[in-house]
């Protein structure tokens, strides 16, 4: 530890640390642009200049700067003061005086600096220069003009990123920020260049123009759009959300949120079902809520329990579920899945399906094992922080899949089931790096588990798991990976009991409540099974369902969500559901009421009791402690019973794989442009 | 002697006469009055009236919707909405100024960057109903095409002391 003074403030600093993070430590603000603490320093905008004493009488970017032990250090002399107004009238030289059409007008870090630390007027009068605009694609928008060439976008594309497609041609006055070749930015974290910009060059294409910050109304909340549960920002002005920005937290997304989760927003205000729907003379025709509930109720009388079945969707809440899981108890029903994709799952003990090591714990690993999983599409977050992992040195990564571009360099061992077997017998070399690795990972992906042996491969991937000392006290490598935010918590309220999936189809029920499931092949239900559609878009259920109840989406409801790693985090309301649409569990609810058998619970607050009394995990809010395995019993599932037909891809195209992203325009000019490579999008 | 002055005074009129005498004094001299609506007072260049959206000379409308006035309005008289017009420029898509809330400030004036909205100098815009009170985008342009000359030379007066 380094002791350093600033501005009088004694603070203690890591050595090696420089000295705008000590200035950090000491609560003194120091401009900057072009330094970014996720980001490798690149000290170009000269903006954090400070005085350092006993060191060459000139001012100090204390970004590039290390700290050393007695250094004092002054921000607010008057040479600072003037080196940043020079510093500020260089960099203002070249950008546009457009603020009032720009849109990041109002929350631009040019903007706020200029009137904190520059001068007070223009000295120059000569012409701006000017540059084209290139095309990035359907989800960013530049005008390069404004740009002030601190190259944040290029080393977050080359470093966070790991697609390093940006860059800068020529020099000085007429460096250029673009992508050599114009191309749409074909990261899953492109957004990201929108919130790390610092002034109004990189700028959100389907937020254009939309609004200014200071008439949004600010939800924090959680996206469902994958199973990372990245803490969101939800910014909306009247009945309608606007943009969806990332919230810090390092355990999860840090700071940066997938392109899916920020854009697919538009999805919402599309093909929404705002009333509920009765099918009469085999076609749909609005009906009032009672007409609907009476509709079910019908039905419902004289139909055995047995017959009766649900399936949970991959955007259903906690609360939803667990208000239609003990609905379907008092009809005398346990008929519960949630594993639409068929994942064989084993629900006995909880870390059988999460992601134990947690996404922090991955910068722990030192050997890295991917089975049947592309993270790169199932949660960009995820595979973002294995990167991280990668960046930092000496992590062994292989996988056994489908080949894919990771970003990182991958040595793929493997691409059937049988493979595994040799990891097992220890005859593929990789079982030995596992082995002598101190704290190695596997994540199994749904694409390795939705398929006729995948109970085979999850009871072979945790034998693997214990065989390799992954499974210890101290350290779980064990991790299931879901693409689906509901999932854990389905498993968690023991949404998945009696007849499966597979069972229910084909009139295996009579009755079948869907709540909001549109991700399995709806045409397999039975064709004298009476559907019952609760959820907030027209997609495949709501096309085959008899009675459509319309429930709302993740942005109008409250709701508890766990993510993979199994921590249970809230989703907050920041706009109310389109016309008669009302929150999931009140309609089960109010249904419950109407035949009778009122559930017990009447405020949210109960409901959420009623979630801690079936599992505790969910009094367990935004918190998930490290945990070790000390019990090393598999799930079931025949470890030998490994067939060598190669595993397939989950995700086939990454934007579109909910109702809410299959709504979505913009998600589908992403689609546009990332199968042809020319710039179809525009 | 107080109580024969007093009887002299009323007895001569002198309070009628000298009343008489001023009220004919007013009668040679200039009208105070206006003959409203044939004649109008003078309006000083800073008078804030009816709004108006100007245009550039080429034609082009001049508000860019950056919602500066929007923000700054004490009243909230003002919304607008925004979006990239079909050229790529960034227009609005709706402003309405509710005349029934506006308190006649001027500060959406003094905040527009492209001297946009403006209030000019006409006060005579009272209504019959309320409704026609709540100015959209079309009332306010046509304002500005209507009271273009007069806006124009407003602004001109009053740049010496902006």
């Amino acid at each position: 530890m380094a002791k350093v003074t600033i501005d009088g403030i004694e603070v203690e600093v890591p050595n090696g640390s420089n000295v705008l993070q000590a200035c950090e430590a000491a609560g003194i603000e120091v401009p900057r642009f072009c330094y970014h603490e996720r980001l490798s320093v690149a000290g170009n905008c000269r903006m954090c200049l400070v005085e350092i004493e006993k060191a060459p009488p000139k001012p100090f970017a204390s970004c590039a700067y290390p700290v050393n032990d007695g250094m004092v250090v002054h921000t607010d002399t008057p040479m600072v003061r003037a080196a940043r107004r020079g510093v500020m009238e260089f960099l203002l030289i070249n950008h546009p005086l457009d603020c009032p059409i720009c849109d990041q007008g109002g929350e631009c870090d040019l903007q706020d600096q200029s009137v904190g630390f520059g001068g007070d007027s223009s000295r120059y009068l000569e012409n701006k220069h000017a540059v084209a605009n290139p095309n990035f694609g359907p989800l960013v928008k530049a005008t390069m003009t404004r740009c002030i060439h601190c190259t944040r976008c290029i080393r977050f594309s080359s470093e966070i990123a790991g697609v390093p497609e940006m860059g800068a041609t020529a020099r000085g006055e007429n460096m250029l920020v673009g992508t050599y070749v114009e191309k749409a930015l074909s990261s899953e974290l492109s957004g990201n260049l929108i919130d790390i910009c610092p002034v109004g060059a990189l700028t959100s294409k389907p937020y254009a123009f939309a609004a200014r910050p200071w008439e949004l109304k600010k939800t924090d909340s959680v996206d469902v759009l994958d199973a990372v549960g990245s803490n969101i920002r939800i910014d909306s002005r009247g009945a309608e959300v606007l943009r969806i920005l990332p919230r810090l937290n390092e355990d999860v997304n840090e700071e940066w949120l997938a392109d899916k989760s920020r854009f697919a927003l538009d999805g919402l205000k599309r093909r929404r079902l705002d009333s509920a729907w009765v099918k009469k003379d085999g076609k749909l025709t609005k009906a009032s809520w009672p007409d609907a509930f009476a509709a079910i109720a019908d039905k419902l009388a004289g139909v055995a329990g047995d017959r009766i079945g649900a399936i949970a969707g991959d955007l259903a809440d906690a609360e939803s579920m667990v208000a239609l899981k003990d609905l379907l108890a008092s009809l005398g029903s346990t008929n519960l899945d949630a594993r639409q994709d068929g994942a064989a799952l084993d629900v006995s003990r909880r870390d059988f399906y999460s992601f134990n090591t947690s996404i922090a714990g991955l910068e722990e690993a030192d050997a890295i094992l991917l089975i049947g999983t592309n993270p790169r599409h199932e949660a960009p977050l995820i595979n973002a922080r294995i990167r991280k992992r990668v960046l930092a040195g000496g992590l062994k990564i292989a996988s056994i899949g489908p080949a894919a571009d990771l970003t990182y360099k991958v040595q793929t061992i493997g691409t059937s089931p049988a493979d595994i077997a040799g990891l097992l017998d220890g005859s593929n070399a990789f079982a030995q790096v596992l082995a002598a690795a101190k704290k190695p990972v596997i994540i199994v992906g749904q694409g390795a588990l939705a398929r006729a042996d995948g109970a085979a491969v999850l009871a072979a991937a945790w034998k693997l798991a214990a065989q390799v000392g992954a499974l210890t006290p101290e350290w779980h490598g064990f991790n299931v990976l879901h693409t689906a935010a509901a999932r854990v918590g389905a498993l968690d309220v023991g949404f998945a009991s009696g007849k499966t999936l597979a069972q229910m189809l084909g009139g295996g029920v009579d009755v079948l409540w869907l709540l909001g499931a549109d991700e399995f092949d709806t045409a397999a239900i039975g064709p004298n099974t009476f559907v019952i559609y609760q959820g907030h878009h027209g997609d495949a259920g709501a096309a085959r369902a008899d009675v459509i109840l319309p429930g709302v989406a993740y942005t109008e409801k409250e709701g508890t969500y766990v993510n993979t790693e199994g921590r249970v985090q809230r989703g907050a309301l920041a706009v109310f559901g389109p016309g008669e649409a009302r929150e999931d569990w009140k309609i089960i609810r109010a249904f419950s009421a109407m035949i009778d058998k009122p559930l017990p619970y009447d405020t949210l607050e109960q409901v959420r009791a009623r979630l801690v009394a079936v599992n505790p995990v969910f009094d367990r809010v935004d918190h998930l402690p490290r945990f070790g395995c000390s019990d090393l019993t598999g799930p079931a599932g025949d470890a030998q019973a490994l067939s060598s037909v190669p595993f397939t891809a989950k995700i086939a195209n990454y934007y579109m794989t909910d109702p809410i992203s299959r709504a979505s325009a913009t998600m589908a000019a992403c689609t546009d442009a990332h199968q042809s490579p020319s710039l179809a999008a525009e | 002697m107080a109580f024969l002055d007093r009887t002299a005074r009323s007895l001569l009129l002198s309070e009628l006469v000298s009343g008489m005498w001023l009220t004919l004094s007013y009668m040679f001299k200039p009208k105070a009055t206006l003959n409203y609506p044939y004649e109008k007072g003078p309006i000083s260049p800073r008078f804030k009236g009816e709004h108006a959206l100007r245009r550039y000379p080429n034609g082009e409308e001049r508000c860019i919707a950056c919602k500066l006035c929007e923000a700054v309005c004490p009243a909230q008289a003002i919304t607008i909405e925004a979006e990239p017009r079909d050229d790529g420029s960034r227009r609005t898509s709706r402003y309405d100024i509710d005349m029934t809330k506006c308190i006649y400030c001027g500060l959406c004036e003094e905040a527009c960057p492209v001297d946009a909205i403006v209030e000019g100098p006409n006060f005579e815009f009272s209504t019959e109903t309320r409704e026609e009170l709540m100015y959209n985008k079309d009332k306010l342009l046509s304002n500005g095409d209507r009271w273009e000359p007069e806006l124009a030379r407003r602004l001109e007066l009053d740049a010496p002391y902006r």
